[in-house]
């Protein structure tokens, strides 16, 4: 299983932001969005940073200014970014053992989605359910699959 | 107008495609709570059940088992099944918007993705699907031809679908003929002259999609030996490391068991199945008629992306295998429905946790759904459906409550199937898919097999006396 398979069922939106824009403005999508973070993208929509809550608060804990800071002052300058091919177990141990909540994820260096942890652990413990319940079917099998009662 | 969901004006849902994403979808729409549901299932062909008939190999009768649970969704009251009937054919998305109150998307993912590379459309070359859905008596491939009388063939690809494609090519006539593999698959095989059948991978065992069950299977065919090469199985440093880091029982013990097939020595079977590792086809070449007579493979060497994934590289080191016979099967990919929005990068019909999104707008579009291979791409096993399947059920629920629903003009049983037997008088019911399904089941019971599959439209029409 990899990236893509999660990001087809995320509608492909992904918030981003300039790297001009307030800390404000930031704060106002994450929470009409209900994200933890934004990508920063630059004129051409190529991912320069990105900004999540963990930034603000550590920025906020220093500077009581924050809100009227550019985003560029306080976002993670040094993006790790995913590829759709890459597959979920590498990516799942990667942004835990890095404690990195939200993955960026560009084709040909182009940005197609954003991917959070939650996200890897749903289709992990969904891909999981899916084999246990197959291999119930499978134990569970006796007889061939038409017996006789049934119908 | 009241919301639909109750006796009085139960909510009509119409499910594309019968494939278990499809029965899993009308298992969690009954469950749901305080809502009462009629469910219309449909399906392009008068069979229902998907992949699990026309792509789980025959050999593999307990993965078949899974039916068992689909027939007693199908048992529900307020279940229908309308087969042999196609969106796009017999009926569109506008006639569904007149009869339901919402429609589900689940047709899975019904062709292969191409590899490409030159020489890809020679004779000799097929997508190892056509292949699946030929020995699995899909009514659409039956015709098919496959050369069975070349020496060696190549498998492209070490998913589960390449490894169901190998064993195939290597099981004795007596083993197949103890499954439900389609009678002229049989009869084919049974004459084929193929020695050896080679599975390619392009990354290192560590990486292979196969499933330990079906590797270590390989290892117990009747007469066939199983060869891997000990530099190809070798772990490379990168997924050493990766191993170490973060220790995986069941990679450890795949990676075991293709170890251990290098060092056996052949015991003088009459094929041999070989598993190869870190190569990736480059060109299939042919004769001057156009039949494929070889297949050129680089070698490759993993490299780590950002995310600690590993990729393959090619390096500048070639080799040519003579074969008379490449299947490609590098991934399944979904087809676009006639009327319903598709993303062609990805092949999946785009979507929110399964709500279907408008290509422009990327909003929902109200009362279309999608779950299943078309939904997510093809990944898991039959039973990853069914949480996926649930996720988008439970939007649906979720709208209906919200009173977010088509409004069809004309809500009911009746009026739908009305409209189906004027357009497609042949449709078969869940009925008379279960009276087939006793006559299979009885036509193989004189000669010990599972069933004996019909396989073409006529003839299923014909037993029913039609």
């Amino acid at each position: 299983m990899n990236i893509a398979s999660v990001l087809a069922s995320k509608g492909v939106r992904v918030v981003t932001i300039g790297p001009d824009a307030s800390i404000r403005q930031a704060l106002a999508l994450l929470a009409e969005h209900n994200i933890g973070a934004v990508v920063v993208v630059d004129a051409g929509s190529r991912p320069v940073g990105i900004l999540s809550e963990r930034d603000i608060v550590r920025a906020a804990s220093r500077d009581e200014g924050v809100f009227g800071l550019r985003v560029t002052a306080i976002m993670t300058h040094q993006v790790i970014l995913g590829s759709p091919s890459d597959d979920l177990a590498s990516v799942g141990s990667t942004m835990v053992e890095r404690r990195i909540r939200h993955l960026p994820v560009v084709d040909s260096g182009k940005l197609v989605g954003i991917v959070s942890i939650g996200d890897i652990v749903k289709a992990q413990r969904d891909h999981y359910q899916g084999e246990l319940d197959t291999l119930q079917v499978q134990i569970l099998a006796t007889e061939p699959p038409k017996g006789a009662p049934a119908h | 107008m009241a919301r639909p969901g109750t006796a009085a004006q139960p909510l009509r849902a119409a499910i594309v495609g019968a494939g278990p994403t499809g029965y899993y979808a009308a298992e969690h729409l009954f469950r749901s709570s305080g809502l009462v549901v009629e469910v219309d299932m449909f399906d392009r062909l008068p069979t229902p059940y998907g992949l699990v008939r026309a792509g789980v190999a025959p050999d593999h009768q307990k993965i078949k088992s899974v039916t068992a649970a689909f027939d007693r969704i199908a048992a529900t009251p307020g279940f229908r099944f309308f087969g042999g009937v196609e969106l796009g054919k017999h009926l569109s998305v506008e006639d569904l918007r007149r009869h339901y109150h919402q429609i589900l998307y689940a047709t899975g993912a019904q062709t292969d993705r191409r590899m490409g590379i030159p020489g890809e459309d020679l004779l000799g070359s097929h997508p190892a699907t056509e292949f699946v859905a030929w020995y699995n008596g899909h009514p659409d491939y039956r015709d098919c031809q496959f050369d069975v009388a070349c020496e060696r063939a190549a498998v492209v690809g070490v998913g589960n679908v390449a490894v169901d494609v190998a064993r195939i090519l290597c099981r004795t006539a007596d083993e197949l003929a103890k499954t439900d593999i389609a009678d002229y698959a049989l009869e084919a095989l049974a004459a084929s002259r193929v020695k050896e059948v080679v599975l390619l991978g392009r990354r290192g065992p560590a990486q292979a999609a196969f499933t330990n069950p079906e590797i270590k299977e390989l290892g117990e065919l009747a007469d066939a030996d199983v060869a891997t090469l000990p530099e190809e199985v070798e772990l490379d440093p990168l997924s050493r490391a990766a191993l170490e880091r973060r220790p995986d029982r069941a990679t450890q013990k795949k990676v075991e068991i293709l170890a251990s097939y290098a060092r056996r020595p052949p015991s003088g079977k009459s094929r041999r199945l070989v598993v190869r590792f870190l190569v990736s086809p480059v060109e299939l070449r042919g004769d001057p008629t156009g039949r494929l007579t070889s297949i050129r493979l680089v070698r490759n060497r993993l490299v780590a992306t950002d995310m600690g994934a590993l990729q393959p590289k090619p390096t500048e080191r070639f080799e040519d295998l003579s074969v008379g016979l490449v299947f490609r099967s590098v991934g399944y990919r979904g087809v676009p429905l006639p009327g319903v929005p598709f993303h062609d990068a990805w092949a999946v019909i785009l979507n929110d946790k399964g709500r279907v999104l408008d290509p422009d707008t990327r909003k929902p579009l109200t009362g279309e759904y999608t779950a299943g291979w078309i939904k997510r791409g093809p990944t898991g096993v039959i039973g990853t459906n069914k949480p996926d399947a649930g996720e988008t059920v439970a939007c649906m629920a979720e709208d209906v409550a919200a009173g977010q629903t088509l409004a069809p003009s004309e809500p009911s049983a009746g009026a739908a199937e009305n409209l189906v037997r004027l357009r497609q008088p042949k449709f078969i019911s869940y009925p008379d898919w279960l009276r087939l399904d006793e006559l299979e089941v009885a036509r193989g019971r004189a000669t010990g097999r599972p069933r004996i599959k019909l396989t073409r439209v006529e003839e299923m029409l014909a037993a029913l006396g039609r």
